[in-house]
Formats: structure tokens, sequence, C-alpha cells
């Protein structure tokens, strides 16, 4: 008997010598709780800001200026295909290995939505958003959320994902509690994180 | 090479020793009180948490009340989205295959994401057999490995070590396994975490072949998920260009909708952060983003066996949040190494002796027995697991085991004459009758709170109690006599 | 109403000024509480232990001591949750259909003692005196298993002349745990030790508990320590009409 007939035998020996019906799933928890998009774009901001990620609240107008704010001076920065927002003198991502990722100081993105409830945007990779390790390898990673892509919480963005494509959660900078239970932010991901909220 | 657990006494010898260590205890205490207030904060600015308690332990029972069914669904879906899927009775059969993957790609080593079922099985020492290094990537998981140490919690695996400690480990071991630590590291933590950043980015970007766990798998999609917060989970998820994943089947939900409970509970019971920093999720294969070589290997390793235990199998709800070792007040004093498992703490103390069985080895045997049954993990646990009402329940089986061996232990002896007497008032008072005179001897002075003598040691079963505490000698007249002699009128 | 103490085997040999306490406060507020002399234990130490089989003549005879009464009380949190919780499993284990009846007749109408007084006598000033220094330790059956709340703190709150001070990390388990008090005694006594520390810092003169095996074990700590700290059971307080001896 191949491995996999036999753990379905065992599964369903358990089960038929202790037999226990499927319990009703109560979701009492999906109850929408209804809040003002400024209410929402407002809790998005303050919670990516208490991961120590820097964020920036604007127009569409004053996208470009934000975008220079926030890419260092001289810093080498790549962009996916697909990105709406002009960035000067960044490199289209066609591919690059990993270890020439890892000559780039930073990359700017778009986001599939942006939590509310927890500060966290998702990325699904799609065009603006770039393959996983465009995001993953540079240094700094600066994002452009649209202020409507805001969702109260994570129901909403379970709900509003196709988890056919790849989906990437950020919330802030990457960190680790691993030294005596305290948080510090930078390990392997990016150190710093950009948000730019576009209103 | 890491430590191994086999040959560990039984808990109780084991807790007696990391309890001599007084850097251990001051480390664990400082390290469990911060995570208990964060994840306090965390859990009660969320509404509604008890309703996805609730929904979190509804959805894993239905799912395994149809196990087999959702297992070949996700094997299907996996299947269709490019996964190879395997599977896996036990230990040695996950090692093989993913030792046999490696070999045929060619490669020396894998990056691994810290993953709880490649620990339980032994992952890092069968590959070391045949010649393939793993490297740990996690923070914490690098400080045990690097230090030839055990884990000692299953979020935080060196929660046993302070700052300094950790630097002392990288400074003389990071050298042998690649890039050294910076000459002039110290120990503050954000040194120490660029210092892991420094070693370990080489090791990602010439990596081929990387091994991970799942914290989810989603059976109608064929989704796999990582809840991590360093990025060395994302690193070894989309980088190589060989990702073997090793999956425990009880970590099947049967819908992507359904990880709308567990993303808000597993990081605020775990971290005490509204969000983790990172969560993955992928389904197969993604042509031109991440690996392009996707294995899964289902593992049973003895959850069929928990599952066929009606009390039992709730344990197989959890999803590894580590709020329950956290709070619990036996762990914060012994560290988890007394466990002698990678799964240490109350759940530890519950799912060893369920994947194992009882009646086997005294080690197991005593982990039931590791716990006052004080019922703070059951209420933290993010998906309902009665803790307490396992262990009794395995305290039980490890009885029943026992019976009919051909010299009873002397606990039984004594809990069957206990039975005899505490079930008789006539046995209880006689009992009552000889007890207190020889109590009264063994006592000395007169204690100034009950007026009676203090006994400081008696022999016998008993006398583990006298070790740091007195008990008073018995009254002259027991509560029964005094009834008997005043009808409750004092 | 007719209603029997269950003194608990701890309180009948080691501590009658417990047990004698509860009738002198239950008779004080107009309840003829009656002691059955045919009780033993309710048999939390063979289920906790993992003897189930041993514990079936215990349960027996604890359902066939207090079959009849309206109501039970115990000055035990966790007896009464042994009564709640595990008499129907070893009713089960027997599987004897009279004591699963038996069983499940009896279960509900055991009572902690802070319970009885607030949920079914109604009364949180049960006209006690005790002018002194007082910190609660609230114990894990009466707090996790019984949901206990603020029961003890309310009784406690409307005795006269009594200075209720806090128990620094008073949620945390003191160590005891039955059998695990000396099946596991190093542990036992590393909790029951920060546990003693707590109290002592806390300054108070008197620990005070719903549970009398809880407080053997911090009172045996604590005298070991030569503490000057008394160890009390809640009943002996409410019971009070004066200062202490």
């Amino acid at each position: 008997m191949s491995s996999r007939e036999e753990i379905l035998a065992r599964v369903r020996a358990a089960l038929t010598a202790n037999p226990e019906p499927a319990p009703r799933i109560p979701r009492n928890y999906r109850e929408p709780v209804t809040s003002e998009r400024a209410e929402l774009v407002a809790r998005f901001v303050d919670r990516v800001s208490d991961y120590r990620a820097i964020v920036v609240e604007c127009a569409q107008e004053e996208v470009a200026v934000r975008l220079a704010e926030a890419v260092p001076e001289g810093a080498s920065v790549i962009v996916p295909q697909g990105l709406t927002y002009p960035v000067p003198g960044a490199v289209i991502d066609h591919g690059q290995s990993a270890s020439e990722l890892d000559r780039v100081d930073a990359v700017v993105t778009l986001a599939a939505l942006g939590i509310a409830e927890t500060g966290t945007i998702v990325l699904t990779h799609g065009p603006g958003q770039g393959r996983r390790s465009l995001t993953l390898v540079p240094d700094t990673h600066v994002c452009i959320v649209g202020a409507d892509q805001v969702v109260a919480g994570v129901v909403d963005a379970i709900a509003a994902l196709d988890p056919n494509s790849p989906t990437t959660w950020i919330s802030g900078p990457s960190a680790t509690s691993d030294i005596e239970l305290q948080r510090v932010e930078g390990v392997h991901g990016p150190r710093t994180l950009h948000v730019i909220v576009v209103s | 090479m890491t430590g191994t657990f086999v040959g560990m006494p039984a808990f109780p010898e084991a807790a007696r020793a990391a309890l001599g260590n007084a850097q251990l205890r001051a480390n664990l205490a400082a390290a469990t009180s911060t995570i208990r207030a964060k994840r306090a904060a965390a859990v009660g600015e969320l509404a509604g948490w008890e309703d996805l308690r609730l929904a979190g332990a509804a959805v894993k029972d239905s799912t395994l009340a149809k196990l087999d069914e959702h297992l070949l669904t996700l094997e299907a879906a996996l299947t269709a989205r490019g996964a190879v899927v395997h599977w896996a009775s036990d230990a040695a059969q996950a090692c093989e295959l993913v030792a046999s993957i490696a070999q045929e790609h060619g490669v020396d080593e894998v990056v691994k994401v810290k993953s709880m079922a490649t620990a339980e099985i032994g992952l890092n020492e069968a590959l070391a057999s045949h010649g393939i290094a793993a490297w740990e990537t996690d923070l914490a998981e690098l400080i045990v490995q690097l230090g030839h140490d055990l884990p000692s919690h299953i979020l935080v695996p060196a929660i046993h070590r302070n700052r300094s400690e950790v630097r002392d480990i990288f400074t003389s071991a990071m050298a042998a396994a690649g890039r050294a630590a910076p000459a002039d590291l110290t120990d503050e933590p954000a040194r120490l975490a660029e210092a892991a950043r420094l070693h370990l980015r080489e090791k990602f970007l010439r990596a081929k072949v990387a091994v991970s766990g799942a914290n989810f798998a989603v059976a109608d999609t064929g989704t796999l998920v990582v809840v991590e917060s360093e990025g060395n989970g994302r690193m070894c998820l989309t980088l190589p260009e060989v990702l073997i994943s090793v999956v425990g089947i009880e970590k099947v939900v049967p819908t992507w909708g359904d990880l709308d409970i567990y993303l808000q509970t597993l990081p605020r019971s775990s971290t005490g952060e509204r969000m983790n920093p990172y969560t993955s999720t992928w389904s197969g294969v993604t042509p031109g983003d991440g690996p392009q070589e996707v294995h899964v290997i289902l593992l049973d390793n003895g959850r069929t066996r928990a599952l066929a235990d009606r009390v039992g199998r709730q344990a197989l709800r959890c999803i590894r949040c580590s709020a329950c070792l956290n709070v619990c007040p036996v762990y914060e004093r012994t560290g988890g190494h007394a466990y002698g498992s990678v799964y240490p703490g109350p759940i530890g103390a519950i799912l060893n002796p369920l994947l194992k069985g009882v009646g086997v080895d005294q080690q197991t045997d005593s982990l039931p027995y590791a716990s006052t049954l004080c019922g703070a993990c059951f209420e933290v646990c993010p998906v309902r697991i009665d803790i307490p009402d396992v262990l009794v329940h395995l305290r039980a089986q490890v009885v029943d085991a026992h019976r009919g061996t051909a010299i009873p232990s002397a606990e039984a002896i004594a809990m069957k004459g206990a039975a005899r007497v505490l079930s008789s008032s006539r046995l209880l008072a006689a009992a009552e009758r000889v007890g207190g005179p020889v109590g009264r001897i063994l006592g000395v002075g007169s204690s100034p709170t009950t007026g009676r003598p203090t006994m400081r040691r008696i022999p016998g079963p008993g006398a583990a109690w006298f070790t740091a505490r007195d008990l008073p000698a018995p009254p002259r007249e027991s509560f029964r006599n005094w009834w008997r002699r005043s009808g409750g009128r004092s | 109403m007719r209603v029997a103490l269950q003194v608990t085997c701890i309180g009948e040999a080691l501590f009658p000024e417990t047990g004698q306490a509860v009738v002198t406060l239950l008779r004080r507020l107009g309840v003829d509480v009656d002691f059955p002399q045919g009780q033993g234990c309710c048999g939390q130490p063979m289920v906790n232990t993992g003897y189930l089989d041993e514990a079936i003549p215990v349960v027996r005879n604890f359902v066939d001591t207090f079959a009849g009464y309206d109501a039970v009380v115990t000055p035990s949190g966790s007896c009464t949750g042994s009564a709640r919780h595990q008499h129907s499993l070893v009713a089960e284990r027997s599987g004897d259909p009279a004591l699963i009846r038996a069983v499940s007749e009896v279960s509900p109408r055991v009572y902690d003692l802070a319970e009885f007084l607030i949920d079914v006598l109604g009364v949180d000033d049960v006209g006690a005196t005790f002018p002194h220094t007082v910190t609660y330790h609230p114990t894990c059956h009466s707090s996790r298993l019984l949901d206990i709340g603020e029961r003890p703190l309310r009784l406690l709150q409307a005795v006269r002349g009594l200075q209720l001070v806090d128990l620094p990390g008073a949620e945390q388990c003191c160590g005891f745990g039955g059998t695990f008090s000396v099946k596991n005694a190093a542990t036992s006594i590393a909790m029951g030790t920060d546990k003693a520390a707590a109290v002592i810092g806390s300054g108070a003169e008197v620990l005070v508990a719903g549970d009398r095996s809880c407080l053997m074990h911090i009172g045996g700590v604590l005298s070991r320590a030569k503490s000057s700290v008394r160890v009390m059971h809640l009943a002996e307080i409410l019971a009070s009409t004066g200062p202490m001896s």
C-alpha cells in the first residue's frame, strides 16, 4: 500500500471508530463594521506608522514629489512593468537575477489593497506590483496605495483577494522579536518601508 | 548540528535541573512577561475575539471530521496548479523524500524557513547524513543551530538565550558556517539582527533548493500560507528554483475564506501584533515568479493516531501560536527543554503523547503530569483547545496503560488505598484516629497561626512536600468529631 | 431548602476551622446546614492523577451522600469544579446508568461557598467584621473553571474594618495542583515561592482564598520562610465578628 493510501486509510479508520459530526461554523465575526472612508484611511495611516513605516498622505498630483522624497538621493531604483507613476531614473524590471536585485537600493510599486484594522498592504504581484522578489531584495520599498483601496479588516481583504495569484501581506518593515521577545525592525526584508496614500 | 532530545529524562527530573539555572529563569520570566502583556493588548483591542475563537475551533473541527475528503481536494488543487504532492506516513519517509529531491538537483545545501514539522521529523540531521547542509534562516533557529543547542519554544526557539549570550554565539560560530560576525558586534538586538542579515544574505542568493512548512493549506485552491516576521521566509519561498514544503495533514482548511479567522488570531496570539510583518500565500507554480518546481509533502507522523482519540483530537486544531507556552506558569519556570521535544509547554504536554502514544516511554508518559491544571492555556488558546481536559484524559490513558503490570507502582497502590478510605466515612474516621496522633508526634512547636504543632518532614511518598513547605499537624479534633460532639454548635 | 455541607477531605482532616466557619456563617444567615456523615472526598485526587476506576466508588459515595439535598455547599472552588466537570466523566467510565443519572442530578446542585452566598442567598454583606489588611488569591479552578469572577471580592469588600490590598500577579497559579505538588515538587515549590513573595510584598496581614488546598501549599511555603502572614479561608473571614486572636 502506498503512503497515500495508508494515510487515507488511517484517517478513515480514526473517523469511523470515533465519528463526530462536523459542527456548524459560527460566522458572527464577519458582521460588517461600517466606517466612513476618511475614518478608514486615518486608521490605516495610523496603524501603518505604528510599525515604524513612513507614511504620507497626498493628492494625486503630489505623488511625484512624495516619490522623490522617499527615494534617497542618488539611489538606484527599480520599478515593475505597468507602474502608472513615472519614477525618474528608475530601471524597469526585466527579470534581473536576485544578485542583481541585491545591488538595487529601492523599489517602487503599487499594491492590491490596504487593510485599515491591521495597517497592512497586500500585493498580488500583477502589473505595477511586480514579481515577489522585486519587493523583497532591495532594502527600501516605496508602495503607493490609493485611499479607495483601503478596506476595513482582514475579513474584507480575504474576500477581495484571488488566491490563484501569489499574495504578499506586508505590515511594516521586516522585523523580529526573537531576542528577548522585543521587536526590532530590519532583518532580511526591506528595512525601510514608505507608504504613500493617494487620495 | 543541533543537539538531540533523544534520551531526555522524564519531566520532573529535567525540570528540577532547569529550575537550578538562575540565568534561564531570569531570561524566561522577562521574555514571557513581555509577550503576555503584548498579547493581552492586541487581543483586547479586537472586538469579537470570542467569536473568532469559536469560529477557529469550528472550522478545524469540521475539517477534521472529513479530513480524508479535504486532503484529496488539496491534492487535486495543488496538482492542477503545477505542484507535486507526496505523502509521508512517518518522519523517516518525509526526510527521505526531501533528501531525494535535493539530491536530484545535485545540491549540498538547502535554506530553510522556520517550520515545526521539519523540526519534529529531525530533517536537518537526516539531511546531514546525506551530506546536505540545512541552513536555518529564522533568527532564533539560527541562534539554536549555531549554538549547537535545542529549541525551547515553538515561536522563539532561542527564548532561553538573552542578548549577550546571542552575541557570544554569533561571534564564536558564524565564521564556521559562512560569513563571520562583524568584529565590533555588540549585544544590541538591532546589531544582532543586522549580523544575521549579512550572514544569511549570501546563502539566500545562492540557494537552489528551499524547504518550508506551512501554517495553513487551503484545500479548494491548493494555496499554502507562511506567516513570518523577518523576511527570511519570503527569501526562501521566492528566490530558489525548487521549493519543498512539509505540511502536517492537520494544516488543511477547506477554503481561502477560512483564512479570515486565523490571519486575525494567529499574529495577535503569537507575537502580540495586529499583524505579523510578512504573510506569503502561493498556489503551486506561478510562471515567471518564484520557484518553478514546487513539492508538497503531506505528513502524518502520528497525526492519525491523535485523530483517533476522540478527546485528544482537538489538539490537531493547534495553529502553533505559542500563547499557551507564554502564559503557562510551569513553562515560565522550567523552560522548554524540560519537555524533551520540539513541542514544549502545555500544547507539547498533550501533543507529544497524542502523536507518539502512551505507555511506551517514561518521558512521554511524564508530560501529561507537567501541569497544575490551572487552565491559563485554555483561556488564551485561539482555537479553544481545552488543554486541561485533554491532560486529565491522557493521565487516565497513562495509568490505564500500566494497569495489570506485575508490580504496581507505589503511586497506584497509594491511589487504590486512598480511594478506599476516601469513599468510606468509616475508614476516613479511622484514618483520622490513627493519623492525628502520629501527625502531632511528628509536629514541632506551635504555629502562631493555627496554634498547632508544625510538621517539617514526614517519611514515605509524601516526603517531597516537605523539601520547602511545612504542614500543620492534624488538629486534636477533626471536623467530623467536632460535628458529632457539638451538632455544629461550638 | 435542604442544604448540605461538603467539607472536603482536606478540610475534614486538617483544617476543621474552615468547615466550622461555614457552619457558623450559614447559620447566622438563617440556613440550617447539615453535615451528612457518610461523606468522603469528591474524587478529584484520583481523577486528576489518572485513576478513573479508583474514583468510581468515591463518586458513588459522593452522590449517595448528597442525593436529596437542594444545595451542596463546599468551601472549595476545585471540589465544586470536580463535581461539575469530572463526576460525569467518572460515571461514564463506570458504565452504570444509575450512577450516570445520580451524577446528573447531584452535580448541578453543588455550589462553591461564594456562589452560594451571592447567587442563591443573594447576599454580599454577610455581617462580618474583620479589622485587618487582607489580600486575595483567586484560585485557578474558582476563577477559570467556575468563572467565579468578582464574587469573593464583593463579599470581602462588605466586611467591616477589612482593608483589601492588591496581590501582584494574582491570576498566576500558586503551583499546588494536587498530586503535582509531590510529583513535580521542585516546580511546585518554585511557583509557591514566587506566590509567597508576592503575598509578602503586598503588605497584607492575611492571605485569603477560596480553597484550603492552595492555602495549605502557599501557607506551607510562608511557614517555612518564617513569615508572619496568616492564611485564612474566605469562610473564616466571613464568619468573623471581630479582630483575630
